[in-house]
């Protein structure tokens, strides 16, 4: 495959799965926000915190209300994360190779880049009442991972997308876990005051992990809110899930290649993967949640250049044998 | 000025009786609320298809639907025999000219068509004199440009050999057509058109040069900001085949030309390029080109790639050459045309430069080497000043004009507002040449929207519709109709 192509696939499928998840996080902060007793605005700019785009906001809008931070995350051609953002890079990225795609995954983007669009025409209507349009994201963004999953072979162009999902996936989970449970653990601590559970349970929603939670842990235990959404091997969107999924990925990408030699990003992969197996919740909160976070944020950082540098960058050669 | 005779319709007579009845029945029983809401249901297809052309100049929504009427243009099944045997005529009589201009040159030396107005074409390219692509095939892909004039008689308009679009639309109107209005097909039988991408495929790998067992072909596209951009990658979609863009490409210092992949080079053998000569290749043609990929032509030269269509075939699609085609025609095959030519006034030529000169409002004075139908001067309806300017750039460059009598384009219903109007309309088929040369049935109708205009571009308020071989005249399907009233009854 097209080194170009593979890239726009994974770009496509980062984008796409970067607007789902926006759509998730404000969905649960609206629900939240409504008779909420602390402050609105500590509240909303939390998600601001989580994509790092404090500053970037700040230098924009006044403050950060409810109005001003939904309009930013969804509509703001300037931030390059909000999902209209994301939905004209993805669709982009998607036309690049729409050869590549099939023809129900590719109209399934292009109606959802239609749909964003119309949306951004009319912000107000949105923002007085974001429920059904968020939902909405979510819906067809389901819609081309279905379209994506019963039509498309699951070859090696599947893989770089799936590549694209999975880091994007497993990025986000782990700024939303950094940045709630830097706002929840004073209110609940390890001191055994009163749990907050409406909260503990909005950030289970965040990552759409509430129900599959109680599935397996039933009560809500912040320790074990954190080994499920780190360490679960079978939820979508926990970080030890997502990372085997992208060691799968690597592995039938490389293994389909002449040499067959474990690439750099698959040597970080595994490293990676080994730790989230290796450490207990407990431990990971006793050296720190947000240190550890931070780390593995840097350490996806190096698997997406490795990916890069390996697939989407063959130099010229000369002369080929 | 004497009244003008009236417009050929091509699905009513003068006197107002249906050409094809079960296609005017069709139409007759759809209300035009009915045909307007179809008619929103197919621009909503589009859109949603993202089955868009870009326009050049702007920024966000670059991309625009191109407007389908959903009334086709029907060709009657004997008729289009007739035109079909003329292009396969025409496209073999240009190939044997390219390789003769390009080679030896004899139809220049027996004087048939004048040297100086071959080698003077901007489109002769003299790096590829001496050069013979594979199976002698310049020309894979024509789109050849048909009008039909008020007196009946179908001409050429002109020959594009080049780089010619629109056979996405062809296939994809069909398709639409079917899902919009299918009550429009009852009663009537068509020729398909969904054979093309393979035909296309086929065509292309024939091609390939000599020695390779499993060639690979590619589409190669100026990029997704090309106006063409989702005809080039539909076709690469339609084929299987990788869209390739130029940076995707290299040639190596054997002249072999290579893609490049996730597990590393992969020879190329044919290239379908939708880039124009001028970008192809910084090393032999324009230098600033990004589009293209350095050393193609070298490789092209070597015989390691095949390109459709090959450099250079432009020279054979020149307005000015155009008005030899006839004579090309008869010179190599020794046989008349079957398809008429407009008669064109060569303004190189001096005694035929004073007549244009002197008949300006009577006259169509096109560039010799423009496409999108721009700088062209509609002598009768054109003002005084436009008629002077244009004046001037004869007297300029008199190679780069012709001038044609104005032909009045014939007319298909359109939706119009929610109501049926009379709307001018070409056609453009497509035609694959090689052994065998393929002719896709019907081709590209385009539409001028616009109450009396003739000018049917894309760029300039033009529409497609889907466009009818209508085989349910044919003797063979009226047996068959015997058959299944015979079977119901």
């Amino acid at each position: 495959m097209l080194c170009r192509v593979a890239d726009s696939l994974f770009w496509m499928s980062r984008y796409l799965e970067r607007a789902e998840n926006q759509a998730r996080f404000i969905d649960v902060t609206s629900s939240i926000a409504l008779g909420y007793r602390g402050s609105e605005q500590v509240l909303w700019s939390s998600l601001l915190h989580a994509g790092g785009e404090v500053e970037h906001f700040l230098q924009r809008y006044a403050a950060p209300s409810r109005e001003n931070v939904i309009n930013y995350l969804l509509f703001d051609r300037r931030n390059l994360n909000s999902v209209a953002s994301c939905l004209a890079a993805a669709r982009e990225n998607a036309r690049s190779v729409r050869e590549i795609l099939t023809t129900p995954m590719w109209e399934a983007v292009n109606r959802f880049y239609l749909r964003v669009r119309s949306a951004a025409m009319q912000p107000e209507l949105v923002l007085k009442h974001p429920h059904p349009f968020l939902d909405q994201i979510k819906r067809s963004a389901h819609q081309i991972l279905g379209a994506t999953e019963a039509t498309w072979s699951h070859g090696e162009a599947w893989h770089f997308s799936s590549l694209g999902y999975q880091l994007e996936r497993a990025d986000k989970t782990s700024r939303i876990l950094d940045v709630r449970y830097f706002i929840l653990l004073p209110l609940s601590g390890s001191t055994g005051t009163q749990l907050d559970v409406v909260q503990w349970a909005a950030l289970l929603e965040s990552t759409g992990a509430l129900q599959m939670y109680r599935r397996t842990f039933g009560r809500i235990q912040p320790v074990n809110v954190v080994d499920f959404l780190l360490r679960s091997n079978v939820f979508p969107r926990s970080l030890a899930f997502c990372m085997q999924q992208v060691q799968r990925s690597l592995a039938e990408i490389s293994h389909s290649s002449a040499d067959g030699v474990s690439t750099d990003a698959e040597i970080l992969t595994t490293e990676v993967r080994d730790e989230l197996i290796r450490l207990t919740a407990a431990e990971i909160l006793d050296g720190g949640l947000h240190q550890f976070v931070d780390r593995f944020q840097t350490r996806l950082t190096s698997i997406g250049q490795a990916v890069s540098e390996r697939f989407f960058e063959l130099s010229t050669p000369v002369n080929v044998q | 000025m004497a009244a003008l005779p009236p417009t050929y319709d091509e699905l009513l007579t003068p006197e107002g009786t249906p050409r094809h009845s079960a296609l005017s029945e069709s139409l007759a029983s759809l209300t035009s609320d009915v045909l307007a809401e179809r008619q929103k249901l197919a621009d909503e297809e589009l859109l949603e298809k993202g089955i868009t052309f870009a326009v050049y100049g702007h920024n966000d929504g670059t991309e625009k639907i191109w407007p389908f009427d959903v009334v086709p243009r029907p060709i009657p099944w004997d008729e289009w025999i007739t035109i079909e045997a003329g292009l396969k005529q025409r496209i073999r009589a240009l190939n044997l000219f390219l390789d003769d201009v390009y080679g030896k040159g004899q139809i220049l030396l027996d004087g048939v068509v004048p040297e100086s107005l071959v080698k003077s074409a901007k489109t002769f390219r003299p790096e590829c004199i001496g050069f013979r692509p594979p199976g002698g095939v310049w020309t894979h892909v024509v789109g050849t440009d048909l009008v039909r004039h008020h007196d009946g008689t179908i001409y050429v308009l002109e020959d594009n050999l080049r780089c010619p679009s629109g056979v996405s639309y062809v296939l994809e109107n069909r398709e639409i057509m079917k899902r919009v209005l299918p009550e429009m097909f009852y009663g009537s039988i068509i020729a398909p058109v969904d054979e093309y991408p393979e035909r296309l495929l086929e065509t292309l790998l024939k091609t390939a040069p000599s020695g390779s067992s499993n060639p690979t072909a590619v589409v190669l596209t100026p990029g997704i900001y090309n106006s063409a951009y989702f005809e080039h990658s539909f076709l690469a979609q339609q084929m299987g085949i990788e869209l390739v863009t130029g940076p995707d490409l290299f040639v190596d210092d054997r002249d072999v030309v290579w893609m490049k992949t996730t597990q590393g080079p992969q020879r190329v053998d044919v290239i379908y390029r939708r880039i124009d000569d001028d970008f192809l290749d910084p090393e032999v043609f324009r230098a600033d080109s990004m589009l293209g990929v350095a050393g193609l032509m070298r490789a092209s030269r070597a015989g390691n790639v095949t390109l459709a269509n090959a450099p250079g075939t432009g020279v054979a699609d020149d307005k000015a050459v155009y008005r030899y085609v006839p004579e090309i025609i008869r010179y190599y095959l020794g046989e008349d045309a079957i398809l008429s030519n407009v008669p064109t006034y060569v303004c190189s030529d001096p005694v035929q430069c004073d007549y244009v000169l002197g008949h300006l409002d009577e006259l169509v004075v096109k560039p010799t080497n423009e496409s999108g139908g721009y700088g062209i001067l509609m002598g009768p309806v054109a003002s005084r000043e436009e008629r002077e300017r244009c004046a001037e750039s004869i007297r300029r460059d008199p190679r780069n004009y012709i001038a044609q009598p104005m032909l009045t384009l014939s007319t298909v219903p359109t939706v119009i507002n929610g109501k049926l109007a009379p709307r001018h309309v070409d056609l453009r088929p497509f035609i694959l040449f090689g052994d065998p040369t393929y002719v896709l049935p019907g081709g590209l109708t385009r539409v001028a929207l616009r109450e009396g205009s003739m000018i049917v571009n894309s760029s300039q308020g033009g529409g497609s519709k889907d466009t009818w071989v209508l085989l349910s005249e044919t003797p063979f399907a009226r047996l068959y109709e015997q058959e299944q009233s015979q079977r119901t009854s």
